[in-house]
């Protein structure tokens, strides 16, 4: 029900919801706002700005490596360069980006108010966002890291890289581990508690579902990359001895440990990816997806599987060969449940009547080049054709088929699919396709040579090579191809910057799509529903009668939020969640003051955790009573009993 | 406009105690996290054993087996206090709350005073070498982790005799309850693999 | 247009794929030896079967898409196909049936992994074997050819020789960072990590010189970091390696013997060892059959001498950031040098 058909009861609900739950106003208002589309759409606009910095950074990359010996880029800019391009990608863009639209889309499906923690989803934008800030004024002062995104040791070590570029790479691992793992944390809860009654969780969709397996593979994953880089902090300031072969360490600990937490961090970028492709395929051949528990299943398959797998980076290490024979085994079968998906997409779209729209055109591209991307990804998966393509441009070629395939693809796709629930407008249908057309040619034409220069021996990470070698072909149609696949983005850019406040006006549901964001108006007000729903089915809005109750008995004056059962979504208690509040923000600065200043100095972690303890303190302390309070059921109970008690010892 | 059919749920309880409350996922978020970068890091400390003929290296003692068993006692007795203070959050007792609280949190002072001993006579130092850098690492995640638990259970305390006083904060002093539980799980897995592994395996 | 763009697509790769068989001195599907001729015939095999899997999905993808499009008008509210039971359970046998022809594909896969890796390390060991001891440095390749006796030990740097048809056990070993042997023509690669002595043994069945190249981020110039493989008959291999067991000349024109002095006074004694002089260092590579060698600089320039003049004056331009300092020296300074550099050989 959006405001303007609503009867005069619905309109002064409208008023009191808003202002119940609306931003405060100006600066101050986005300064402490704790609303989930507020921070979700400002996440999604910072993590991908940070997409753009990082493709400009592979552009000049490609310039360098477009002729032999090119003298475009040094070697220490060019280390640097793909350095900043290989952490930005994957821990400023594709993991937050995720996170961002789920932030802003996970609580609108489900059917609630609220993300879960409203305040530590604040705090987890500003730490990430001051991070990413830190890690661009080091590299723009000259001591952005150069080691490579996976920082192996002893390059990164204390003492063949001084300074302190790798420093101002691990803390960043920091910041934005912690931020991943807030709002991991926020989205599980969500997913359990607070979702529409009658969503019981065989109701949900598959994007939801996606959302929260890769949330529980962020627990598991973002913790080992913690260790190891407060490990490698440690080593290179105050001395410790962890990866340092001469006192008993050892370099190979650094790599299980990175790719303990690599190998799984690419299936976090994947699995929400697939997640889009899961809810932009049946709204455009118009039927319910295929094959729901098999799809689910292959969700949480993968991600057990998924961090299996991951000394199939380590093979030419020289680990003994029977371990790595049980690798390439891991690594072959995580292609069974991806193959289920596959399938079930296919059955999909076969059985259903397709739409060419934009969004289900990049579906179609995310097939091509995914797949083609989890093919040449079987050949490395086999030791022994690995010990040749390992470390070559073969595997570049590999991981951005799958990444770009496989998680950018989609996430355009989702981009314009979403956008009109983002912002109330819709992106031009015809610059859509352009944009889709270009990314299409533009990568391929990018990528695909470099499965070749790989096999006639180009290794990665090289700022130049010679012309002897006979790779100089292949490069400048790679070059070229980036440039194409840079004007495509520029298409979507302008795209966005047309359209987001003169497009044409958006309804609820201009896609007619069957799930609860496109229930309420586009954009949905700060409340997202005049009622709470309840749900009956999956695939919610095609299946649900006319009259499908809505909840009351929720206060509209004071930000209440029903919280339901965990597996049937029955109605359970009632919680107050918190007004807007500056502390998250304080909190991130103070943090970001320990985390910077323990680069410099370890007694920074004494003497930054004060402010940071103060922050923590004034933002949980409670500010005055809850509205209202009626104890649990079992409370209740032994209340009376101890009143009954008490009388009866008084009398 | 067809009017809705609707579920009242007016009289629901404003609060909730166990999995039902939002703080008891945020809590078991913490213990899953936490508690897997502690396995990483005892993994670690095993993979960094097995590479190396001698462990602790030659000429080291491993760290004094008194302070730290010393600690183990007043952490694993401090787990009695703490289920207590636990108890009285669920039934609302606020004065069993702020007794329990108190007496866990006196254990808590003692517990990182004999750490102070401990840190001394751990018999390495994180310069040395490799197997030093892993005990330091261990024994200041841990202190760490007490820290910090003992700042939030001192923060919940202030709040039950300043107030207000009401059910979100019974649910809090449970859930920080359980968190305390934890520290003391990890460290009895710290303390077999610092203390007793490099002597009995 | 789908399907146009999978046909345009698929000769595209034929073509591209048939124009590695145009074989570089550094490929990977132009083996000359046995470990890189089985990994190569694993992956044509690979290849075509994945390719021949790659169009069978995207062409059941195709016809999918295409068989029932429908006008953009038709996303409007409720019209949604309703789904029917039968057929959903009949595509849920296809579904079954993909992922069984998968599970066999992948076992197949399986199974040419492990017996291809057991084949390429159990390639015949010779009772005597030719060890050569290969030291990775911040940028270059340290080479030792080990013998019970002293004097028999050859010690050069980013070149090596190897008789042919011989398989030649390589021990590896870092003295800074990672880096990765790999040549490509004859197996794949073995990374040289500190702490971890490693071992390869590479067997070539063809003469020729293939080249290598680091394959780890080792630094600044890990670009630089190449190295030669001169596979070259068993009398022409012990020729080469009678001759690097030589001193360095001690006969010297007057010319020479003054850039002998030079090289003594300079900078360059600090890092370099040249047999037969007073010149030990070890920082850098052995010079002493300097004049012997194809490339310098780890393969970063052709041994000529316009590229040594280069290379001394200032390594800085040619690989900035390594660890050779500028060498002043008047162009009558630079002449004798290289006029005893070239004696070296």
């Amino acid at each position: 029900m959006t405001p303007e058909t609503a009867t005069k009861t619905d309109d002064a609900l409208h008023r009191e919801l808003e202002k119940t739950w609306g931003d405060k106003p100006g600066i101050w208002g986005s300064l402490t706002s704790v609303n989930h589309k507020t921070i979700g759409k400002r996440f999604i606009v910072t993590a991908f700005c940070f997409f753009v910095f990082a493709g400009i950074l592979a552009v000049l990359m490609r310039i360098q490596l477009a002729r032999p010996e090119n003298h475009f880029i040094g070697a220490d800019l060019y280390n640097q360069i793909f350095t900043m391009h290989g952490t930005t990608m994957m821990f400023l863009f594709a993991v937050p980006i995720m996170e961002a639209i789920a932030v802003f889309l996970v609580p609108l499906i489900v059917g609630t108010r609220s993300i879960a923690f409203p305040r530590l989803n604040a705090f987890g934008y500003w730490i990430f966002l001051f991070g990413g800030i830190m890690i661009f004024v080091a590299f723009i002062l000259n001591v952005g890291p150069d080691a490579g995104w996976f920082a192996y040791v002893p390059l990164a070590g204390p003492q063949y890289a001084p300074g302190k570029r790798v420093d101002f790479w691990a803390q960043l691992i920091t910041f934005t581990e912690v931020s991943a793992l807030v709002v991991a944390t926020e989205l599980i809860t969500t997913i359990f508690k607070l979702r529409a009654p009658g969503m019981s969780l065989n109701r949900i969709p598959v994007y939801v579902w996606s959302i929260l397996v890769m949330a529980f593979m962020v627990f598991f994953a973002m913790p080992t990359i913690a260790l190891a880089s407060t490990s490698l902090i440690l080593d290179r300031l105050v001395s410790t001895h962890f990866f340092n072969p001469a006192e008993g360490g050892d370099p190979i600990l650094w790599q299980h440990l990175f790719w303990f937490f690599g190998h799984p961090e690419v299936y976090i970028i994947f699995i929400p990816a697939t997640g889009f492709v899961s809810a932009i395929i049946p709204t455009f051949v118009r039927r319910p997806i295929f094959g729901y528990t098999a799809l689910v299943l292959s969700l949480i398959s993968t991600a057990f599987i998924g961090f299996g797998l991951w000394v199939h980076h380590m093979f030419a290490a020289g680990l003994p060969k029977m371990g790595q024979s049980f690798f390439t085994a891991a690594t072959l079968m995580i292609v069974i449940p991806s193959g289920v998906q596959i399938f079930c997409w296919i059955a999909t779209i076969w059985s259903g009547r397709p739409i060419f729209k934009t969004p289900f055109l990049f579906s179609l591209g995310f097939f091509f080049v995914f797949i083609m991307g989890g093919l040449t990804g079987v050949m490395l998966a086999s030791w022994p054709l690995d010990l040749q393509l390992h470390d070559t441009y073969f595997v570049v070629a590999h991981f951005h088929y799958v990444l770009i395939g496989g998680a950018v693809f989609p996430l355009f796709g989702a981009l314009h699919y979403w956008f009109p629930k983002f912002t109330g407008h819709m992106l031009s249908e015809s610059l859509g396709k352009v944009t889709f057309w270009l990314m299409f040619i533009g990568f391929n034409l990018a990528f695909f040579p470099m499965h070749i220069l790989g096999l006639i021996g180009m290794p990665r990470r090289v700022y130049t090579f010679q012309a002897m070698n006979g790779w100089a072909g292949l490069n400048l149609l790679a070059t070229i191809g980036g440039v194409v696949l840079t004007l495509g983005v520029l298409v979507f850019i302008i795209n966005f910057f047309i359209n987001r406040k003169r497009g044409e006006l958006a309804a609820e549901n201009p896609w007619g799509a069957s799930t609860l964001e496109w229930a309420t108006s586009s954009p949905p007000p700060s409340y997202n529903f005049l009622h709470i729903p309840t749900v009956a089915g999956r695939d919610t809005l095609w299946v649900q009668p006319e009259d499908q109750p809505v909840v009351v008995g929720i206060r509209s004056d004071v930000r209440q939020v029903l919280i339901t059962k965990m597996l049937d979504a029955e109605p359970e208690h009632i919680d107050q969640f918190p007004e807007p509040t500056i502390w998250p923000l304080l909190a991130a600065l103070s943090a970001t003051g320990l985390f910077i200043g323990s680069i410099f100095n370890p007694w920074a972690v004494v003497w930054g955790s004060i402010p940071v303890t103060v922050s923590l303190i004034a933002w949980f302390w409670p500010k005055g009573r809850k509205a209202e309070e009626r104890p649990p059921k079992e409370v209740q109970q032994n209340l009376g009993e101890q009143k009954l008690n008490a009388q009866e010892e008084a009398a | 406009m067809t009017p809705r059919r609707t579920i009242d749920v007016s009289r629901l309880p404003t609060y909730a105690f166990g999995h039902h409350a939002l703080t008891w996922w945020a809590t078991w978020s913490m213990i899953l996290m936490e508690g897997t970068m502690l396995v990483i890091l005892l993994i670690s400390y095993f993979f960094l054993r097995t590479a190396v003929p001698e462990w602790p290296p030659a000429h080291t003692l491993p760290p004094n087996l008194f302070w730290g068993t010393l600690n183990t006692a007043i952490i694993l007795a401090s787990v009695f206090p703490n289920q207590l203070a636990k108890k009285a959050a669920e039934s609302l007792d606020v004065k069993g709350v702020r007794l329990w609280m108190i007496v866990t949190l006196l254990f808590g002072v003692a517990f990182a005073v004999v750490r102070i001993f401990e840190f001394k006579n751990l018999n390495c130092h994180w310069q040395q070498n490799a197997y030093g850098s892993i005990v330091w690492f261990n024994m200041g995640f841990h202190t760490a982790h007490v820290l910090t638990d003992m700042v939030d259970t001192v923060v919940l305390i202030v709040l039950m005799f300043v107030g207000p006083i009401e059910g979100p904060r019974f649910v809090d002093v449970s859930e920080n309850s359980i968190y305390w539980n934890f520290v003391v799980v990890i460290w009895l897995l710290i303390y077999s693999v610092i203390y007793l592994a490099p002597r009995f395996l | 247009m789908r399907a146009r763009q999978i046909n345009w697509g698929f000769l595209t790769w034929v073509a591209l794929v048939n124009t590695t068989v145009a074989a570089t001195t550094q490929s990977s599907v132009d083996p000359a030896g046995p470990q890189a001729q089985h990994i190569s015939q694993l992956w044509w095999v690979m290849l075509y079967l994945l390719t021949g899997v790659f169009i069978l999905v995207m062409s059941l993808l195709s016809i999918g898409a295409f068989r029932r499009r429908s006008k953009a008008a038709e996303t409007s509210g409720r019209n949604v196909i309703q789904t029917d039971s039968l057929r959903e359970t009949k595509m849920a046998r296809v579904v079954m049936g993909g992922v069984v022809v998968t599970t066999v594909i992948l076992f197949a896969l399986l199974v040419s992994s492990f017996i291809v890796g057991r084949t390429i390390y159990s390639i015949p060991k010779e009772p005597t074997v030719l060890t050569i001891d290969i030291t990775g440095h911040q940028w270059w390749w340290d080479v030792r050819y080990e013998n019970q006796v002293a004097s028999q030990i050859v010690t050069t740097a980013n070149e090596i020789h190897i008789p042919v048809g011989r398989q030649i056990l390589f021990k590896l070993n870092s003295a800074d960072v990672i880096h990765s042997f790999w040549v490509p023509n004859l197996h794949g690669k073995t990374d040289l990590i500190p702490g971890h002595p490693a071992e390869t043994w590479l067997k070539a069945d063809r003469t020729g010189v293939y080249r290598g190249q680091c394959a780890e981020f080792c630094g600044h110039q890990h670009a630089h970091m190449a190295f030669e493989v001169v596979v070259e008959s068993e009398e022409q291999f012990q020729a080469w390696y009678e001759s690097q067991l030589k001193s360095a000349p001690a006969q010297l024109t007057s010319s020479q013997s003054r850039g002998l002095q030079l090289f003594l006074s300079k900078p360059c004694v600090m890092c370099h060892t040249i047999q037969g002089t007073d010149a030990g260092g070890k920082v850098g590579p052995d010079l002493t059959h300097l004049a012997s060698r194809q490339t310098i600089a780890a393969g970063a320039l052709q041994n000529n001498r316009t590229n040594l003049s280069r290379w001394i004056l200032n390594s800085q331009d040619v690989k900035p950031g390594n660890h050779m300092p500028p060498i002043p020296l008047n162009s009558e300074e630079l002449n004798f040098v290289l006029d005893y550099l070239e004696s070296l050989k």
